[in-house]
């Protein structure tokens, strides 16, 4: 089958309601506005991993949350009350995952982040139904930091946008930065005017910019920064540097230094046959998104070899959490609060013929887990 | 808290002023005129970007776009004038806010359809990329400081059409006494059509300027679209002085307190929740200042209406 295939499938299969495959798989991600390429890149990252395992006893069901909590709310609650799902995935963003998750995995069902890990669900809110197979919201923050450090930064600027996810991107850089702060600041998340950002910015006296800007934000920022003829370092995690970003921005981003637990040349054998398989599929280079979103579907996989999550929920769940599958990240492993275990590399912004991508140089943390793992109880 | 940093800030606030001042215009122009609530405004500022980015990318021409958004938004106004508007001029507001919302919904729906749902990015052309060095070693883009002149340039040009041209008296006199215009053998249904059309080519002409250091995506309209309404308010319904003078203090207002409120907290705050109280209140302080404007002056700075 095809992936239009596939996704022709799963919007009728959305259309007729129940029906009797084994396995029902709801995704409700951003698929429309500023934040589209990242739950588009997910998307397309979990499909191919489904239709490389040619399984037709899986029904997926891809709804767009437009990126308002409310929507995703109402998704959830129809997918579980009039689909009988049995396992959620696809959420992007941080405060739409907080509005969802904790009822779907209060109502027994089983939740997989292929990106949104904010610290609440890590911590005090974590739920053994609750799986992040992504990161930690602070994981790739705190990378950053680190390298900062390395880079003999002392005096860094930092920006985020004002939601969960952005203030655990300040805390998480600042958890290893040693340096001062010539300052920090919340942007309104969508925001797409930064010129006053960049006054103070370029007042501060900083000696590095770090800045999380998913998605069109990063782009606005970006185009908006070179503009300004600012030419303080920038440094960021892999989000504000992501495939898409890059073809908009092009090479005023050329040498940028980023950080992720995943990257486009990371030398394992699951990760070269995705990349060449994805680029095959839908002609473009993957972001981390989307091997997210592989890794995710493949994890599902894995477990669901082992045991039916709605008549064995239990073997299930530690189906889960053994991790069992070829991850794109090589080692992968779950933390006690079902979160990922995993080495946070440092990557750089590089031209290849006229496309834009990333290369690892080294590596910011190793097996890293995340801060909030002792407060969580399950 | 440098002088240049302030300066960058007027700056900053002077080009969200203008450009503030393009959507107030017309939605000033055709309230005060027809005396109607035209919600789908940022929609027509949404139809110039897409234009624009579209014709950019065609023909490579920055100023091809700029006229084909201008002309496109124009066109698009004079048809929903046409078909739409004109059945709601003697209705209440109620209905009219219905029904321009319902355009709203079609407009992004019908760019969503024809465009997709990832943004558009349009270059500035190259001549205004870059920085400009201004005097006392100020660094600020080029391209910010054309569309202030762009938006000045734009504030004469209607101030002379209106104030000094046979169909700027028409304009006015409709909005005294369309009556009195109709009996006097004004044709008030063309003038109507030309006023929507023209509010309508200044918002796509604001959404094309702004489209090149933005991004381009459907929905962009609707957080522009509440800040001119906050404009005309303060500026006084109907009044195209007013719109201009409350588009600049809701610019400068908003992006200078972003960083004097911040400041001003510190002097007797620790200096992260001032921080923290400072940015929230400066979300808040063009809604604060509308509110302190209707108490002072209840029908805006230049409003003549009880």
């Amino acid at each position: 089958m095809t992936l239009k295939g596939i996704l022709l499938s799963a919007s009728m299969i959305a259309l007729a309601g129940a029906a009797s495959a084994e396995t029902r798989i709801g995704m409700i991600t951003t698929l429309s506005g500023g934040g589209a390429s990242l739950g588009i890149d997910v998307r397309d990252g979990f499909l191919l991993a489904l239709e490389q395992a040619g399984r037709d006893d899986i029904e997926i069901i891809v709804e767009d949350d437009e990126q308002a909590p409310d929507v995703a709310v109402q998704l959830a609650d129809r997918m579980i009350q009039a689909e009988d799902v049995d396992i959620m995935t696809g959420i992007i963003w941080s405060n739409l995952a907080m509005a969802v998750v904790p009822s779907v995995t209060a109502q027994g069902v089983f939740y997989l982040s292929p990106n949104a890990g904010p610290s609440q669900l890590a911590g005090r809110g974590c739920n053994q139904n609750y799986f992040n197979v992504a990161w930690q919201n602070d994981n790739l923050h705190e990378a950053a930091g680190a390298y900062a450090n390395s880079a003999g930064y002392t005096n860094s600027f930092i920006l985020a946008p004002n939601y969960p996810a952005g203030q655990d991107a300040l805390a998480g850089y600042k958890r290893f930065y040693e340096g001062g702060l010539a300052g920090e600041l919340y942007t309104q998340l969508g925001q797409t005017d930064y010129a006053a950002e960049i006054a103070q910015i370029r007042a501060s006296g900083a000696d590095s910019v770090f800045f999380f800007l998913p998605g069109g934000m990063g782009i606005s920022f970006l185009r908006q920064y070179a503009d300004s003829g600012l030419d303080i370092p920038v440094i960021g995690p892999a989000f504000s540097f992501d495939q898409n970003i890059l073809q908009a921005v092009g090479a005023d981003a050329l040498g940028v230094v980023n950080t992720s637990q995943w990257s486009p040349d990371l030398d394992n054998a699951a990760n070269t046959a995705f990349v060449a398989a994805f680029r095959e599929a839908y002609g473009r280079i993957p972001s981390l998104y989307a091997s997210q979103g592989f890794d995710t579907a493949n994890l599902i996989l894995s477990a669901l070899a082992v045991a039916d999550p709605s008549d064995e929920p239990d073997a299930f769940r530690e189906a889960l959490r053994a991790a069992d599958f070829a991850s794109t990240r090589g080692d992968f492993a779950f933390g006690p609060n079902h979160h990922p275990i995993q080495d946070i590399y440092v990557r750089e912004v590089v031209q290849e013929g006229d496309i834009f991508t990333n290369r690892i140089i080294g590596t910011a943390l190793e097996d890293r887990g995340d801060a909030y793992a002792a407060e969580c109880q399950m | 808290m440098s002088a240049i940093l302030i300066v960058e800030q007027v700056l900053n606030g002077l080009q969200f002023g203008v450009m503030l001042f393009l959507m107030a215009a017309g939605l000033t122009l055709i309230f005060g005129v027809m005396g109607l609530i035209n919600l789908a405004h940022g929609s027509l500022y949404m139809v110039g970007a897409f234009v624009a980015a579209t014709v950019a990318g065609l023909t490579g021409s920055f100023l091809l776009a700029l006229a084909a958004a201008m002309a496109a938004a124009a066109m698009a106004g004079a048809v929903i004038e046409m078909t739409v508007i004109r059945r709601l001029y003697h209705t209440d507001h109620l209905d009219q806010v219905l029904a321009t919302f319902a355009l709203i919904l079609i407009f992004s729906e019908g760019t969503r359809a024809i465009f997709g749902s990832f943004p558009l990015y349009l270059d500035a052309p190259a001549l205004l990329s870059g920085p400009v060095t201004l005097p006392l070693g100020i660094e600020y883009p080029r391209y910010r400081l054309a569309l202030i002149a762009a938006g000045l340039l734009v504030a004469l040009g209607l101030w002379l059409l209106i104030a000094k041209t046979r169909i700027g008296i028409q304009i006015r006199a409709g909005k005294n006494d369309r009556e009195m215009i109709a009996a006097l053998g004004v044709d008030i249904r063309t003038l109507y059509t030309f006023v929507f059309a023209l509010g309508a080519a200044l918002a796509g002409l604001a959404g094309a300027l702004v489209g090149a250091i933005q991004s381009v995506q459907v929905g962009m309209g609707e957080p522009v679209l509440i800040l001119a309404f906050v404009v005309i308010v303060i500026g006084g319904i109907g009044s195209i002085k007013g719109a201009f003078v409350g588009a600049l203090i809701v610019g400068l207002t908003d992006t200078l307190g972003g960083i004097f409120l911040p400041e001003f907290f510190k002097l007797f705050m620790e200096p992260a929740s001032a921080t923290q109280i400072g940015a929230s209140l400066s979300s808040m302080a063009i809604y604060l200042l509308m509110a302190a404007v209707l108490i002072w002056r209840p029908t805006g700075l230049y409003g003549v209406r009880a």
